[in-house]
């Protein structure tokens, strides 16, 4: 009996790995990936960026412009995550199960949130560049509704885990559906609340470089101008920029957490 | 409060533990003053913050107004009346697939990677000095945009899928093997510790007691990962000439300038988002919660 436990284990690891070979190779197949230059790939890359991918006294001159270029992104990349958290926040006021008591208008609002979640930000940024063209407006509104659909779950998931205790007690007190906000809801989710929004702004800085590429905008734009006029030297310099960058929202952030959490 | 033998006296010890009280003696029902206080200041820094970027903006004389009646007529046009037009709607799922295996494949990569990174990132099976150094390079490698790598890449490897592959599966080692290591460090120490006073090797200790018992929050996080590179893949078809439906999206966007089409392939890439975040939160609630 114990025999075949095992025996029967075995099978099914055998089967676990002959599967994940099998989609690999599949995967290989039908995207053209080659793993031999791609693990060559790797050292050419390092030696590449060794001997080209660094910035010099001639790119230098060009920081002011990468500098107005990263502000405006980061910029654009707080705007985005603001103003999209406050309609998150109504939205998800609707969408909760401890605040509202409709289901039908609970589903719709979690429906809603979960195609603006799901559709792709490089899809906004193409659907976008139609009606805003080559403007600041269609980077902030492709962060803005992803930002709006992935916090509106993020704030539902929050306010049902924080503060559904409380608010059966005000409930069961008489208090008004907007005293039940403000004085349960409000207070008891902030922190997780503040702590989501702060994840969405490191994750949005990311995303807007990706946006600026795609939408001509932004230190997105200002890179691939650098890279496709091959003016490595100056490109690397707007890498640099956007690491360092990355690092402040990073670290001011988790400072913030550490504090409120 | 005296010590006492009945099990409600001990119920409420056990309470009175997780009760967080002031110095008087009252129960803090509030965040403590500093907390309050700098979640204020933070709010208020984001809302200035975003009041003097929305003054600063080139908007380069957008009619705001119009763009955005004309967003609206687009989004209808988009997701009221889908039409593919210069390839069909079958050809359509085979380049999501080939978006999938992209996924896939960078998954894969990163996982076995990090799979082993992890162990010398994580605090308690290798030393601090170590583990500090892995952990700030795998933050510089997430500083650093997808898009970015794939492009660095791609200067060495050539535009198309080698370049896509490689630079995403960097990305997902660096965010694996933070994950990753943050389970390792969760392993209880007990077991670790036995096991070295019985003279287990490292290797014994990582394949007898870490991976067995981390193993399902590693998949949970592994599928969290594979559910970002499918949209990273997309981007990167987009952004990075690496194929899948992603290009499809970019050739209908900027060059036929085709909507209809659009919003075929924004119903193929939600479709599999669906399915993919559907599991990924099971998986996350099953495990990792």
């Amino acid at each position: 009996m114990k025999l075949d436990i095992f025996k029967k284990r075995k099978k099914q690891l055998a089967i676990f790995w002959t599967g994940i070979i099998a989609v690999t190779l599949g995967s290989m197949i039908i995207t053209g990936y080659d793993p031999v230059l791609g693990i060559t790939s790797v050292p050419k890359a390092i030696i590449w960026a060794c001997s080209n991918f660094y910035p010099n006294e001639k790119s230098l001159s060009r920081l002011p412009i990468i500098l107005s270029k990263l502000r405006e992104t980061v910029l654009l990349s707080i705007a985005a995550t603001t103003t999209a958290s406050i309609l998150a926040l109504l939205f998800s006021l609707l969408g909760s199960k401890t605040t509202s008591d409709n289901r039908i208008i609970s589903t719709i609002t979690r429906l809603i949130a979960s195609v603006f979640r799901n559709v792709p930000d490089t899809v906004w940024a193409m659907v976008l560049l139609f009606s805003f063209g080559q403007n600041a407006m269609t980077g902030y509104f492709a962060l803005f509704f992803t930002t709006f659909g992935v916090l509106t779950r993020a704030f539902i998931e929050t306010i049902d885990e924080a503060s559904g205790d409380s608010v059966e007690a005000l409930k069961s007190t008489g208090a008004s559906y907007f005293q039940i906000v403000s004085q349960a809801v409000i207070p008891s989710s902030t922190p997780q609340l503040i702590s989501w929004v702060l994840f969405m702004l490191e994750t949005n800085i990311r995303s807007s470089t990706l946006i600026g590429l795609l939408t001509g905008t932004g230190i997105g734009y200002t890179f691939s101008m650098y890279y496709k006029s091959m003016n490595y030297n100056a490109a690397s310099l707007v890498v640099i920029a956007i690491v360092l960058s990355v690092f402040v929202i990073e670290f001011t952030s988790n400072y913030i957490r550490r504090v409120i959490l | 409060m005296e010590k006492s033998n009945s099990p409600k006296i001990d119920g409420i010890i056990g309470l009175e533990r997780h009760i967080i009280r002031t110095k008087g003696g009252k129960i803090k029902t509030k965040m403590s003053g500093i907390a309050r206080y700098a979640a204020s200041i933070t709010m208020v820094i984001l809302v200035i913050l975003t009041i003097y970027g929305f003054c600063t903006f080139d908007y380069k004389d957008l009619d705001l107004l119009n763009a955005s009646l004309s967003l609206l007529s687009n989004l209808k046009t988009v997701f009221l009346h889908p039409k593919a037009s210069h390839f069909t709607v079958l050809d359509g799922l085979y380049q999501v697939i080939i978006t999938l295996g992209l996924a896939f494949l960078t998954t894969l990569i990163g996982a076995a990677v990090a799979l082993i990174i992890g162990l010398f990132a994580a605090k308690n099976l290798s030393n601090e000095y170590v583990s500090n150094a892995i952990k700030a390079f795998v933050a510089f490698i997430r500083a650093v945009p997808t898009v970015l790598w794939v492009l660095i890449f791609a200067v060495a490897a050539g535009l198309g899928s080698v370049a896509a592959v490689i630079g995403l599966s960097l990305h997902s080692v660096a965010y694996l093997t933070k994950a990753y290591s943050e389970s390792y460090e969760e392993v209880d120490s007990g077991v670790i510790e036995a096991l070295k006073a019985s003279g287990a090797s490292f290797w014994q200790i990582v394949f007898q007691a870490v991976l067995p018992s981390t193993i399902t929050s590693l998949l949970a996080w592994t599928f969290m990962r594979f559910e970002i590179n499918f949209t990273n893949a997309v981007a990167m078809g987009a952004a990075a000439g690496a194929g899948g439906i992603g290009f499809d999206l970019f050739m209908a966007g900027s060059f036929y300038y085709d909507l209809r089409s659009i919003g075929v392939i924004s119903y193929l890439i939600l479709a599999f988002a669906l399915i993919l975040e559907i599991f990924s939160t099971r998986m996350k609630n099953k495990y990792l919660a």
